[in-house]
Formats: C-alpha cells, sequence, structure tokens
C-alpha cells in the first residue's frame, strides 16, 4: 500500500520529465530510424541547449526567445556533425563524438560567461526569479498554480511539436529526407542530394535535443555539464519502447508520438525499479540493460523464426521422403 | 545524345586489388537508340552504367549528354536526365515509404523540392492510371510500403520512377537478373513499352544472350573494360546466340569466352 501511495506520489514526476525527454526521444528517432544515422553529438547537445537557455535568461533575454536560441544552439552543433561527416569523410557515429567532446569545453565556457574563471560546471536558475516556461515545482500543483504545471504546459507543446514533424516529414523536402534514411542509393538516382538531407536531419534531431535540453534544464532549475550524460541511451530506449507498444516500426506518425509514450514508460519503470531499492548511481547500469535488451529482442525472434521455419522445412521434407518410400 | 569518350576507371589503384574496370572505352549513342549491352563477368557493363550515372568518378576521358559535359557532375545532378533500374531489386525505391511516396519521389527528379506536400491529391489520379499500365493490381495498392512489395513488383515500380519525369537516357542495370523467369519476361515486355512509348534512348545490360538480341535496336559486347562487338541495324536483326558466339570469341580471342556468356545462352 505505501508501496502503492509513493508510487502514485511520483507520478506527476514521472510525467514532467517523461514529456521533456520525450521532445528529446523525438530528435534520437529523426537520426536513428528516419535517417539511420547513430548520432551520438545529441549527449553534448543537451547540455549546450540547457546551458544557452540559462545563460541567456539571467542576462535578461525573454526566456522563450532563450530556449529559441537553445534549439538554435542544437542546430548549430547538429550543423558541426554534419560537415564534419559529409564534408570532412569522418564516419557519421565518429563525427558525433568528435563534436560531443568538443561541446563538453563549450558547455563549461557558455555557462562561465561573465565569471572571473570564465568556465563553471553548473549555472543555476531560479524560478522565483524569472519567469520560466516550466519548473519541477509546480508538477503536483494541480490547484492554484495549474497554468504553470509543467505536465499541462508540455502536453500541448508536445502536440504541437508532432504536428510540425509529422507535417514536415510529410512534405517534398521531408520525404527527401526519408528516402535519404531508407535508400540512398535510390534516393541519389532520384536526384536527391543525400549530404544536404543528412546535414539537415542532424540539424533537426539536435536542434530537439537543443529544445528538450532549455526545457529540461528550466525544469530542474539549473544547467550542468553533466545533464546530457547517456542522453543518447536514454533517447534510444524511449524510441525502442514507443516502437513496441505502438508497433510503430516504420511508421512515421506512430514513431515520433512513440517516443513521448516511450520516455513516459521509461521514467515510469526508472520509478519503480527506485523505489524498490536500486541506488540512482546504478541508474545508468540499470539503462544500458534495458537497452541492450530490448536491442537484442528482436534479433533473437528473428533467429528463432528463421529456426522454426527451417524445422518445419526439414519436416516436411522427411514426411515427403516418408510418403515417395 | 549520349558520347563517352576515352574514358578509364581503375579500382583500389596503386594496390594489390588494382582493377581495371574501365580502359578507354569510347561510345556514341544516338537519340532513340536501344542498345543492349554484354559481356562476361568483370566486363565492365555495370562500371559503365555506374561512370555514366556518376556513382563514382572516372579517371581519365569524359562524359556528356546532348553536348552538355558532365563529367564532373554529381550523381544526384545528373538524376535529372538519367533514369535508373538496378539489378538488385532492393535498390530501387524506399521500402519504408509508400507506392505513391516513392512515385512521388520519382515525380520531383530535377526540381526543387519545397515544403509543399510530399504527394499531392491531383497527382494521385496520374499515378493510378501509371499503376494500372503495369497490369500488377499496384493501382489498388498505392498506400502500401514498398518493402512489403514481391521482386517483380519492385523492379516494375522503379521502372516506372525511371521513367515518370522522361530521362533523356535510361539505364538498366541487369534489371531481370534477379527475378524468377516468368517475372523477368513480364518485366522486360513492360520495359519494352515504356521504351518504346517515350522513344527513350536506352542502355540495357543483360547478362542473357537471346534478350540481348531479341531486344533494342543496337547491340555491344564488352570484354575487359573495352567494347569488342558493336552490331545495329539490319545486322542486329539477323543475329542468333550461335553467330553472335563465334563472333564473340573472334573478337575476343577464343579462351575469353567464359562461363557466365555461356550459361547466359
Amino acid at each position: 500500500m505505501e508501496f502503492l501511495q509513493s508510487m502514485l506520489n511520483s507520478l506527476p514526476g514521472v510525467l514532467g520529465q517523461g514529456l521533456i525527454w520525450g521532445l528529446m526521444a523525438m530528435g534520437v528517432y529523426i537520426t536513428y530510424r528516419i535517417l539511420d544515422v547513430a548520432d551520438l553529438t545529441v549527449d553534448g547537445t543537451l547540455g549546450f541547449g540547457g546551458a544557452v537557455c540559462v545563460l541567456l535568461t539571467l542576462n535578461g533575454v525573454n526566456v522563450w526567445l532563450a530556449t529559441l536560441f537553445a534549439m538554435l544552439a542544437g542546430m548549430l552543433a547538429g550543423l558541426v556533425t554534419g560537415l564534419f561527416h559529409t564534408k570532412c569523410g569522418i564516419p557519421a557515429i565518429l563525427a558525433g563524438i568528435l563534436t560531443q567532446l568538443a561541446l563538453y569545453s563549450i558547455n563549461l565556457r557558455v555557462m562561465g560567461w561573465g565569471t572571473t574563471a570564465g568556465t563553471q560546471a553548473t549555472l543555476a536558475i531560479s524560478v522565483d526569479k524569472y519567469d520560466l516556461i516550466l519548473s519541477s515545482r509546480y508538477v503536483r500543483d494541480f490547484g492554484e498554480h495549474f497554468w504553470q504545471n509543467p505536465i499541462i504546459i508540455m502536453i500541448p507543446m508536445t502536440a504541437l511539436v508532432v504536428a510540425v514533424l509529422w507535417w514536415y516529414f510529410k512534405t517534398e523536402h521531408g520525404s527527401a529526407l526519408r528516402a535519404t534514411g531508407a535508400n540512398r542509393s535510390m534516393a541519389r538516382a532520384q536526384g536527391i542530394n543525400t549530404s544536404a538531407a543528412t546535414v539537415v536531419g542532424l540539424m533537426l534531431s539536435n536542434g530537439m535535443v537543443g529544445l528538450a535540453g532549455g526545457l529540461l534544464a528550466q525544469y530542474q532549475g539549473s544547467s550542468s555539464v553533466d545533464m546530457g550524460r547517456g542522453a543518447i541511451v536514454i533517447g534510444l530506449a524511449a524510441v525502442i519502447i514507443g516502437e513496441v507498444l505502438l508497433r510503430g516500426h516504420g511508421k512515421l506518425l506512430a514513431g515520433i508520438i512513440g517516443c513521448t509514450v516511450g520516455s513516459i514508460i521509461y521514467y515510469l519503470v526508472l520509478q519503480i525499479v527506485l523505489r524498490l531499492g536500486l541506488g540512482t548511481n546504478d541508474l545508468k547500469l540499470f539503462t544500458a540493460l534495458i537497452v541492450a535488451l530490448f536491442l537484442a529482442i528482436p534479433y533473437w525472434k528473428g533467429k528463432a523464426a528463421s529456426a522454426r521455419r527451417h524445422s518445419a522445412a526439414g519436416q516436411k521434407s522427411k514426411e515427403d521422403n516418408h510418403a515417395r518410400a | 545524345m549520349l558520347e563517352l569518350n576515352n574514358i578509364s576507371k581503375t579500382f583500389n589503384p596503386g594496390t594489390v586489388n588494382a582493377k581495371t574496370a574501365l580502359s578507354g572505352l569510347s561510345l556514341t549513342l544516338n537519340d532513340g537508340d536501344f542498345v543492349t549491352v554484354i559481356g562476361g563477368n568483370g566486363a565492365g557493363k555495370s562500371t559503365m552504367l555506374n561512370a555514366i550515372a556518376g556513382v563514382f568518378e572516372i579517371d581519365g576521358g569524359s562524359i556528356s549528354i546532348d553536348g552538355e559535359d558532365i563529367t564532373r557532375k554529381s550523381e544526384h545532378k545528373r538524376a535529372s536526365m538519367i533514369g535508373r533500374v538496378f539489378q538488385d531489386p532492393m535498390m530501387g525505391t524506399a521500402p519504408t515509404m509508400t507506392i505513391e511516396e516513392n512515385l512521388a519521389l520519382a515525380a520531383r527528379r530535377g526540381r526543387r523540392r519545397t515544403l509543399a506536400w510530399g504527394v499531392r491529391r491531383s497527382e494521385r489520379a496520374s499515378f493510378r492510371d501509371s499503376l494500372a499500365r503495369l497490369g500488377l493490381g499496384l493501382e489498388d495498392r498505392m498506400t502500401t510500403r514498398a518493402g512489403l512489395l514481391s521482386g517483380g513488383q519492385r523492379q516494375a515500380l522503379t521502372l516506372l520512377m525511371a521513367s515518370l519525369v522522361k530521362p533523356k537516357l535510361l539505364l538498366l542495370d541487369e534489371h531481370t537478373a534477379a527475378l524468377d523467369p516468368g517475372t523477368a519476361a513480364k518485366v522486360l515486355e513492360l520495359s519494352d513499352e515504356i521504351v518504346g512509348e517515350g522513344r527513350l534512348t536506352t542502355l540495357m545490360v543483360t547478362h542473357n544472350m537471346r534478350d540481348a538480341i531479341e531486344h533494342g535496336n543496337r547491340l555491344i559486347m564488352m570484354n575487359e573494360g573495352e567494347i569488342v562487338l558493336d552490331i545495329s541495324g539490319e545486322e542486329k536483326k539477323r543475329l542468333t546466340v550461335d553467330s553472335l558466339l563465334a563472333r564473340f570469341s573472334r573478337a575476343a580471342g577464343e579462351d575469353m569466352l567464359c562461363d557466365r556468356v555461356l550459361i547466359g545462352a
């Protein structure tokens, strides 16, 4: 009973985090599923978006504008990875790792802007002093601060982002991007500049992650240089869980919505295992194992299916031999 | 129309795996030529087509279409003039996209892609008509993903996509080789129809000598990256598999008659 009670108490937090990370997972979905590129930039991009958003807000920029800049910062990171990959011939996965590493230093610099040391690992922002879009403080408040509740704010925002992404990927431009991910040689044969499409996809993806970083920093009241560590794995977990639950593999709208669904489920499972006594320091191990498991299941399923086909065929030929005899 | 001027290509140059795939090959196609290309394994047939399409840059020589030098043009820019169907049925379509989305991609070949809808309502009717002409029932499955189609259906769809925007040049690279004989015959028939209707200048690589003889108005045979036979007009119409084999062994030397050619016969 007590367990249920405490789970119920943590549900709003699960929803709040899940919705924000859902946007991040959509970014991962764009590269991992639509573009068929494994992009590791995002671990750095999340912190970059957070750092830019908090720094600008602290310096008096309107918080919505600051969040927009977090998205643009993310797109810039995606552009760099894209150019490393397409103009310098660096494999995509390595290009992402390079940008991610560079962003670590850059994030320290961004957060240390104007300080005497010049670098800083965290940057706090208080919802009391600044008019933030959302804050975890109100996540359980469905009364007085109903319209400031992050869940209430994130739901329409998520719906808007889903609609915009769906629309974009249905346009000529977005279709070219999907074709690039589905079959690069076909795309080129149909006159699509696959290098340009890859760069645009990486920018879009990292833009989403930057946006999520900006919102996450506001939600938790600070940005930190470590906030994106392992983000790619959480994003992947959300994408894969969402696909399994919505049977959305290869389907655009179900895939995008699945990111949010998967992200919420991910944080729900995380809460359960935390309540069951898993230490917070062991979370990353737990996440890695979960993702490995979910990635392995389709592979095992495929092997089992082909083994069944083999044995069925073997059985049949045996029967045929019997019949002939 | 198409002019290949002394083109050459060596893969992995300077290594033990160096392979000269094209050595000083020249070829001129006239408007409306339907040329079948035969030759043994490694003769350079596919390499020639890929060189024309711009899959890689050639080491020497020049390529031009309608007098425009395209030697340095990127693959996706050449696509505005060239339609292609590949040997592997997987290669011609986007498996996660629907039939109509694939067609819509092809309908925008050579045009700027904008933020307008990827498939317009007004296009659907014409896509439906084009699909109906294939006679495969695909017109009733326009929202089916291409990945769910059979190999033959995909090749037919790819053929349609290659010709939807009339190309100056159509490249068919052993596009029936991966199909069962019945389906291969059907796809070849469709190719003939589409080439004939559009009077498309076409290069068709095949490993089947009979197909090479029965289709097109001109036949070239390749060996070791060069063209060793070029037969057209009345002379081509009189060709038989036997006479072609005889001429090939004379042109290439008896020992060059590799098993691939014989199997194809």
